[in-house]
């Protein structure tokens, strides 16, 4: 079990959000409704407080969002004041940037790099801060709090810069830009010891809700938007709750009782599966699914 | 759960000495390793392994070190205990070594040094204590790893254990060295003792880490060095954002803005948008000033209380470890970064280079990648600095190559000359 690591948390995050804001000319935050961008925002909006949230926070509109994590992004933005900015996969699918996949299962998760790189292009930004964590996947666990990314927005994990001590160097070329990722060295448990210690609201879908699924590829889908039940495919109503909030076409909800902040911190602490193991499918495509994401431009 | 804080930890060892092995093994043994991992290291070894579970696939995530059964870059590793949690960070051995090594071990405190029992210490070893001891790692374990491919051999490891005891304080500020006999492959005196090495007296790696401290917070005076300057308009608030080292810092005390002489004193501190009336080291902090003085991001905040007080210049004399392709030369113009200060640097001399084999210091022109060695800076506008062993905060630089912008070195202040 992990102490009082999170206050320790928090002063690392605020001081790398200050720094980052500093050394940048355009910086944004990149917020997706999911419970690591909302930890972020309230971080970014504590390292500034009582100021103002000195950039603006862009969601990345797969089109497939739980309705409840839309609504969720919409309350949130407006309580605090800050400039949302939205893009959208379908606005790059109508004017050709990327071409859905075919078929019933077809997943948006790979489009939204396009849409990302194009909206960080068009809007001039150099630095995007990220709620990406070290303990969420092996590639992750490899990347610097400071990403650098090139034109096309791909990570070479054998040129990233070294980090001594937290001094960042976040200097970026013309045309480059970088990721940050304040939380990284946070794990799941300490973004639920903080959802707990500041009563942070999340999206109601992270908490047990009856709901219609269809169990596919070891998951528990929702039934709804991109999803529909495939031959052979029974649909139950289960009890359930989801670990991690993405697109509805490729996250997974798990059975689940808890249904408060404190009883899902015993959950969490009790799992023998991780977070993405359990949920998404989009890191069950290979061994290093991540990884090749990352190359082309993903978070 | 308990009191005790989190420790970081850095691992380093030489190709092969099993290094991601041993961080599988201590992931696995205190069941850090979750079921679906489990199972994707199974079907990893399958493929890339020869037969048996290969734990080091837990660390060697990305498809180069897996198809070449090499370690890349650092990774960040977090598992606990009932005593305690850990952060690893985990540095490969062979190329960009001292880069790897500073970004691991500059904020750890314990280095974990890996060696192969039939090779013993080498000069890999030597170079990663070597970085460890100059970054201030409180203590270094020393991991004498494959003991079972010596047969268990009692003298052995203590000459092992001995030779590089004898290396680490011959060094300048050496720490402690504990030396641990284990087999990361089978177990052995990772998270118990083993009955192998009846003759090992010690404790198994894992409660030496348990036990181990955390660096030393030293008694100096509190520094803010200002980040941002957070402003709200309907309330009149105007407070310096940064992060607190030194200290404690109190409501009410009176403090200096360097590098000029303005004086003022704290009307307030908030954390996280909340009031304090003490922060302390390693809190990131917004101070009300009572004066409306001049303070701009790149300034420190000193409290006036307290020893060692840094002082203002340029001039400084500084360890550094080289850790890019293009070579420092006297007469060289980087950027520099010290809190959240930057300007240029002009290397004005190299005073040596470090043999880190046989300590011995040898006069240069230039450091190529991975060298490290003591220079002499001129910089284009003063810092508030110390010497690095006397607060590190205040004494450390990272260079950054003027042209591509990619950090250069790590530089620890040896010596400063006060602003003339």
């Amino acid at each position: 079990m992990i102490g009082s690591l999170t206050d320790e948390l928090v002063d690392e995050a605020i001081t790398i959000v200050r720094e980052v804001t500093a050394e940048c000319e355009q910086p944004v935050l990149l917020f997706s409704g999911g419970k690591d961008s909302a930890v972020l925002l309230h971080v970014a909006v504590a390292a500034f407080a009582p100021g103002r949230l000195p950039f603006p926070v862009l969601h990345v509109d797969t089109g497939h969002n739980f309705p409840e994590a839309l609504e969720f992004r919409d309350r949130l933005v407006a309580s605090i004041g800050a400039q949302l900015l939205v893009a959208s996969v379908q606005d790059s699918i109508d004017r050709g940037r990327v071409v859905e996949e075919p078929g019933p299962r077809a997943s948006r998760n790979r489009l939204q790099s396009v849409t990302l790189l194009d909206a960080i292009a068009e809007h001039g930004f150099d630095a995007a801060f990220g709620g990406g964590r070290r303990d969420e996947d092996k590639a992750r666990a490899k990347e610097r709090i400071l990403s650098f990314r090139d034109r096309s927005g791909g990570w070479d994990p054998r040129r990233q810069r070294p980090e001594p001590w937290d001094v960042l160097n976040a200097r970026v070329h013309r045309g480059q830009h970088l990721r940050a990722f304040p939380l990284s060295n946070w794990t799941e448990l300490d973004i639920w010891r903080y959802v707990a210690a500041e009563e942070l609201e999340l999206p109601s879908i992270y908490y047990a809700h009856e709901r219609a699924v269809v169990q596919r590829d070891g998951m528990l889908l929702a039934v709804g938007g991109p999803v529909s039940p495939e031959t052979g495919e029974a649909v139950s109503v289960e009890t359930v709750r989801y670990r991690t909030v993405g697109d509805m076409s490729c996250t997974g909800a798990v059975r689940s009782t808890a249904t408060t902040v404190d009883e899902v911190i015993i959950e969490v602490a009790a799992a023998r599966i991780t977070e993405r193991g359990a949920t998404r499918a989009d890191d069950a495509f290979s061994e290093a699914a991540m990884e090749d994401r990352k190359r082309e431009g993903y978070f | 759960m308990s009191g005790l804080p989190t420790l970081r930890i850095a691992t380093a060892g030489s190709v092969d000495d099993g290094k991601s092995t041993l961080i599988g093994r201590l992931l696995h043994d205190t069941s850090a390793v979750l079921d679906d991992q489990l199972r994707a290291v199974e079907r990893a070894s399958r493929r890339w392994g020869d037969g048996g579970l290969n734990l080091a696939l837990l660390t060697d995530g990305l498809r180069a070190e897996r198809e070449q059964g090499i370690t890349i870059d650092v990774a960040h590793r977090y598992f606990s205990t009932p005593r305690r949690s850990f952060v690893v960070a985990d540095s490969p051995g062979h190329a960009q070594y001292t880069r790897n090594m500073v970004t691991a071990a500059s904020m750890a405190d314990v280095a974990i040094v890996l060696v192969d029992a039939r090779r013993g210490v080498v000069e890999q070893t030597r170079r990663h204590a070597f970085v460890a001891a100059l970054v201030g790692v409180g203590r270094i374990v020393l991991a004498v790893n494959k003991m079972d491919l010596i047969g268990w051999d009692d003298a052995d490891f203590r000459s092992i254990a001995k030779g590089l005891t004898e290396y680490v304080e011959a060094l300048p500020a050496p720490p402690p060295v504990d030396a641990v006999p284990i087999s990361a492959l089978h177990g052995d005196n990772v998270v118990a003792l083993s009955a192998r090495s009846p003759w090992y007296d010690g404790p198994p790696l894992l409660e030496l880490l348990e036990q181990a401290a955390r660096r030393p917070v030293p008694s100096v005076g509190a520094r803010l060095d200002v980040q941002w300057c957070i402003r709200h308009g309907a309330s009149d608030y105007r407070g310096v954002a940064g992060r607190l080292t030194g200290g404690p810092l109190r409501v009410g005390d009176p403090v200096s803005i360097a590098p000029g002489a303005m004086a003022t004193t704290v009307a307030g501190i908030d954390r996280a948008g909340r009031p304090l009336d003490t922060a302390e080291p390693g809190q990131a902090v917004t101070v009300v000033l009572a004066d409306d003085v001049d303070v701009a991001r790149g300034d420190v905040v000193l409290g006036v209380a307290g020893v060692d007080r840094p002082i203002a210049t340029t001039e400084v004399c500084a360890d550094v470890c080289w850790m890019t392709e293009t070579p420092l030369v006297t007469g060289g113009r980087l950027l520099f970064k010290h809190g959240t200060r930057a300007g240029t640097a002009t290397v004005t001399g190299i005073d040596h280079r470090v043999d880190v084999g046989t300590l011995e210091r040898s006069p240069v022109d230039r450091l190529e990648l991975n060298d490290l060695g003591r220079v002499n800076l001129s910089l284009s506008t003063p810092i508030v600095a110390s010497p690095y062993r006397v607060h590190a905060e205040s004494g450390r630089l990272v260079l950054i190559d003027a042209a591509d912008h990619a950090t250069a070195a790590a530089a620890m202040i040896h010596e400063l000359e006060p602003a003339s």
